[in-house]
């Protein structure tokens, strides 16, 4: 009579329903791919804002930031106000209690976020590209591991606070970690333009080493050890918290 | 004897001191419709919520189709179809993306038209799910309960914000799934949807089952005779006339607790005759189920 499709069109079918609904939205487009194209083009092409380069085109330093700004955008608070407002829902309860369970429903979560973040990276990757920017191709692999761990780490921390705090709590907390750490988290503009201690702060944050991660990787070509165990260590602890405490009602 | 798809004994669940369930017994078989009828508060969410795995009793035993519902949820989840009072929909996605995304966790879904026929989705499909109506929405939650075959139908408070038309449908469809050999659970606390639906009735208050049985049984004990007189009449002294309990149901109406022999009849239309009461109506008859209820469960507003 009834019987379950398979777990792993299960988790497919998740991971296109939430990624329809991170991308179905204007104002999660606005926030996932309007807002960093146009921070990659204002960024580039004018002098708004004092970089403060010893040389070498503006785009270089630009565009792995502006990944690394719509990355955390789309993996952490994206995903936290979606998360939190579908639990007051009572969305979380229902896909509990269909063939795709807890498992199935988690897996879908970081299969959409994944989705989005390719989509991310290629149109904004593009425009980089499109506006001169020249990535060091030996530093790729390394670009990649950065962004896996840091959306396992966004994801889970987006989980955890959407799993423990009440919805309204969340979109607000959720919408001034963006912008503090958009502005001042070591994200979008290299570490070292920031006054001590911020800088060396902002690098031990998963927003700041993932954009320290980018723009070593695809800058120079180094292996950046360091922030990439920055993000090991966020991920880890941010996906134990979240096993530990989230509550699916 | 059919065959058993819910055996909960002596299930306790309580929420720090308040307990919401306190030694509760419920079957229900396949083929039949169960209705679990009580107040607000009652405790019926929370069993249907252990019911379905989603919490974790304190005492005693559920069984689900044969199966713990916490640990074996993952055998039990693709074999129940389960609609809750909150509805649970994703409010931002259109209600047809949403109907077709279950479908495709079953491998042999109920084909997404028949519902939408059957329930009358067809309006609102592309709408999205913030924007429906109460009643759309419980009809869409309905067509996701059963998108997926199930054995076992947990219904939640399914009328909970419909229109007469909208309920008839959903009574109809629940008719149709127990002819089918589904098991039907639903809970309420609407009289005449438990009369129209059930073949068994739990009545739960505070936390246990106060009665049991078909709708034939638990009304079938006494006799009522009901009265409407507009212009209102002292019911305490019917009452005290004729000797036996009479309430005031409704503003102008009223229930003689006892069954309408021609005797009382007389006494009770010289009664009103003695109080210059003018009858608009006067029915002998069964108690209703509502009858039944208020008695077990008190008159007090919750």
């Amino acid at each position: 009579m009834s019987a379950p499709a398979s777990p792993a069109r299960r988790v497919l079918a998740q991971t296109r329903f939430e990624a329809r609904a991170l991308l179905g939205r204007s104002e999660q487009v606005l926030l996932a791919l309007v807002l960093p194209a146009l921070a990659l083009v204002v960024l580039a092409q004018t002098d708004a804002v004092e970089l403060g380069l010893a040389g070498g085109p503006r785009i270089d330093v630009v565009a792995p930031g502006v990944i690394a700004l719509a990355v955390l955008a789309t993996s952490f608070t994206s995903q936290t106000i979606m998360t939190a407002f579908d639990r007051r829902a009572g969305v979380l309860r229902l896909l509990a209690t269909t063939p795709l369970g807890p498992g199935g429903l988690l897996g879908g979560t970081v299969g959409g976020v994944l989705v989005v973040q390719v989509v991310q990276v290629a149109v904004l990757g593009g425009i980089a590209l499109a506006l001169g920017w020249q990535p060091h191709l030996g530093g790729v692999p390394a670009a990649l591991i950065a962004l896996v761990l840091a959306t396992a780490a966004f994801t889970a921390l987006a989980l955890l606070l959407a799993g423990t705090l009440r919805a309204e709590a969340v979109l607000g907390l959720a919408n001034l970690v963006f912008v503090l750490v958009a502005a001042g988290g070591a994200v979008l503009l290299p570490a070292d333009r920031f006054p001590s201690p911020l800088a060396e702060i902002a690098a031990l944050l998963p927003a700041g080493a993932l954009g320290e991660a980018l723009r070593s990787a695809l800058g120079t070509g180094a292996f950046p050890t360091q922030h990439l165990g920055v993000l090991a260590a966020w991920a880890l602890v941010c996906s134990l918290a979240a096993r530990r405490w989230f509550r699916w009602f | 004897m059919p065959e058993t798809a819910v055996d909960i004994r002596a299930l306790r669940k309580a929420y720090g001191a308040t307990t919401a369930v306190d030694g509760l017994d419920l079957r229900a078989a396949a083929g039949e419709v169960t209705a679990v009828l009580g107040p607000n508060g009652a405790g019926k969410t929370t069993t249907l919520e252990c019911l379905v795995g989603l919490r974790e009793a304190d005492a005693g035993t559920v069984r689900t189709l044969g199966l713990d519902p916490v640990r074996e949820a993952a055998a039990l989840r693709p074999r129940i179809g389960v609609m809750l009072q909150d509805g649970g929909l994703p409010l931002g996605a259109r209600a047809g993306s949403v109907l077709r995304h279950i479908a495709s966790l079953y491998r042999e879904p109920r084909p997404v038209t028949d519902l939408v026929e059957r329930l009358a989705l067809a309006d609102f499909l592309r709408t999205s799910v913030r924007h429906l109506s109460g009643g759309q929405r419980q009809r869409l939650a309905l067509a996701v309960a059963l998108v997926g075959r199930p054995e076992l139908v947990l219904l939640d408070e399914p009328s909970a914000g419909m229109d007469p038309q909208s309920r008839r449908v959903v009574w109809d469809l629940v008719t149709e799934l127990r002819g089918e050999g589904v098991a039907v659970l639903l809970t309420t606390h609407l009289m005449d949807e438990a009369e129209a639906l059930a073949d068994r009735v739990v009545v739960v208050d505070h936390g246990r089952a106060v009665a049991r049985g078909t709708v034939a049984e638990l009304t079938s004990s006494t006799g009522v005779v009901r009265l409407t007189v507009p212009g209102g009449l002292d019911a305490g002294a019917l009452s005290r006339e004729l000797g036996v309990p009479v309430r005031t149901s409704a503003p102008g109406q009223y229930v003689v607790e006892a069954s309408g022999s021609p005797g009382l009849v007389t006494a009770v239309a010289s009664a009103c005759a003695a109080q210059n009461a003018q009858i608009t109506s006067l029915d002998v008859g069964r108690r209703t189920l509502e009858d039944v209820f208020l008695d077990l469960t008190g008159r007090h507003l919750r």
